[in-house]
């Protein structure tokens, strides 16, 4: 059934949809648009060096962002610098090191588009494996973590006055947003990866009332958005992310038009 | 100070400062079971800090803290939430904890909010929202409550009844209460000790002694303690800006 690399494609970015979802919410609750760009930027320096070692292309990216990660954090800790500067800082730097090292890597046939913007063609059965077990693994530790994540996101002193120890599941979200941009790398591709999380889940966040609700509709417009790009990337010839994050654009506009309804309806 | 298993938290010569700057310091205090402590003082006086340091909120501070118990309910000062999240009254409620709906609604009808359950809490007025910080608090029936200026935006009336039902929690749950006011006759039946600070702890003592006394004067006027007394003493020390006291 996984012969066809079509039907590959789709259950790989059925996978990653389910996955993103959830994630795109909190990356939008908390204002982590610009820190999911820095870590997919540092995830090509992870996909050069998995090409130059050897190395399983998912783990050395997750390896790869959560160290940007982290020294992110210790970088706010120890200098005065804006948090922005210092995402931008991070991002560029680790691009252009990941470019430089391409340079080097001439020897290896690299195909960068399908590394900036995702290729269907490429998805593998291991991948699929990576994907499905990955996302799995990622959403367990999501849910686990979700009360005091949530609660601190609503208000940090409340969750920590109360017992809910929310800097551990800070860190923690920290490393599922690494996790999640090394299985999606393939699929949508660096560039492109944070609009898949937070495209969706600010669709959803026009639609719904509740913080439950917007999960949930992140996951279907996550799911829709995959669907539309790929067949759409199949009938065009077009490059797979950017199929993708199109689509949820369209779905995203759609959504406006249900806000206007919904002001019109109350006038 | 005397310890019992009643002590539900403890404050050793607490302080907390940022950037060399105390926000509070040298403070100790201790919340029974079925007490209510109150933390009165002026604008900067170091009384949220104070809470938060028994709270756990703020770690890196000088003395130390004991808390017996990890029920706690709080109601900040300021709160503010992010409307980039959509909320109901219903999710905040079970925001650290699972509750029942009957646990909820109870707690929304003892602050008299039941009818802005289904709400959206951006929607709220000040006064609501403060009713609604409130019934979260109380609903999980916690051993020790920290009450940050909880009727702020509440009109005088509801105020009233709001220390009213304070004092009926405090007895029902036998719970201890932490409450921060800046306005000592309006939570006075309701307290059993008071501590005034201004960057330090100025006097402490039962409601009608703090009234009576000088340093309490001095911090908020002649007028916030004549209903009670003429008692006078020399005010005899300053405080300077550093958090310093300087004797006359």
């Amino acid at each position: 059934m996984f012969d066809d690399f079509f039907i590959r494609a789709l259950v790989a970015g059925i996978g990653v949809a389910i996955v993103t979802g959830p994630l795109g919410c909190f990356v939008i609750w908390r204002r982590l648009s610009y820190f999911g760009d820095t870590l997919s930027h540092s995830a090509l320096l992870g996909v050069t060096l998995a090409y130059s070692m050897e190395f399983n292309i998912a783990f050395s990216v997750f390896i790869i962002s959560s160290l940007i990660a982290l020294t992110l954090i210790q970088l706010q800790k120890r200098t005065n610098l804006p948090g922005d500067a210092l995402l931008g800082l991070l991002a560029h730097s680790s691009l252009a090191v990941g470019l430089v090292v391409i340079g080097f890597l001439s020897f290896i046939r690299f195909d960068i588009m399908g590394l900036l913007f995702g290729d269907i063609l490429a998805v593998t059965v291991n991948d699929l494996l990576i994907i499905w077990i990955g996302g799995a693994l990622i959403l367990l530790v999501l849910k686990l973590i979700w009360r005091p994540l949530f609660a601190s996101t609503v208000n940090y002193e409340l969750a920590e006055a109360e017992g809910l120890n929310p800097d551990r599941a800070k860190a923690i979200f920290t490393i599922l947003m690494a996790a999640i941009i090394a299985i999606s790398i393939k699929m949508v591709g660096l560039l492109l990866i944070t609009g898949m999380l937070i495209i969706p889940a600010a669709m959803a966040r026009n639609i719904s009332s509740s913080p439950q609700k917007m999960v949930i509709y992140s996951i279907i417009g996550g799911l829709l958005s995959v669907i539309l790009g790929l067949f759409s990337s199949l009938e065009f010839n077009t490059a797979s992310g950017p199929s993708i994050i199109a689509a949820s654009l369209f779905l995203f506009i759609l959504s406006l038009l249900n806000i206007k309804q919904s002001i019109k309806l109350k006038n | 100070m005397r310890d019992n298993q009643n002590t539900l938290v403890k404050l050793n010569e607490a302080g907390f400062r940022v950037n060399n700057k105390w926000l509070v310091r040298g403070v100790s205090l201790k919340v029974e079971k079925g007490k209510i402590v109150t933390l009165i003082g002026p604008n900067g006086s170091g009384k949220s800090t104070t809470a938060k340091i028994a709270l756990g909120i703020y770690k890196k501070i000088d003395g130390s803290v004991e808390r017996s118990t990890d029920k706690i309910g709080y109601v900040p000062q300021k709160i503010s939430i992010d409307w980039t999240l959509p909320l109901r009254v219903y999710d905040f409620m079970v925001l650290t904890e699972n509750l029942n709906e009957k646990t909820i609604d109870e707690a929304l009808s003892l602050t008299g909010v039941t009818h802005l359950k289904s709400k959206n809490l951006g929607d709220l007025s000040g006064g609501e929202f403060q009713r609604v910080l409130l019934a979260r608090a109380i609903s999980k029936k916690p051993e020790l409550l920290v009450l940050d200026e909880p009727v702020q935006g509440v009109d005088f009336t509801g105020e009233i009844a709001l220390y009213e039902l304070i004092k009926k929690i405090s007895d029902e749950l036998n719970c201890g209460i932490l409450l921060i006011s800046h306005d000592l006759h309006t939570v006075m039946s309701a307290t059993d000790h008071v501590v005034c600070l201004n960057g330090h702890v100025c006097c402490s003592g039962s409601p009608i002694d703090v009234a009576k006394n000088n340093e309490y004067k001095a911090l908020f006027g002649e007028q916030a303690s004549q209903i009670l007394s003429r008692y006078e003493h020399k005010h005899d020390h300053v405080h300077t800006s550093e958090g310093e006291i300087k004797k006359n």
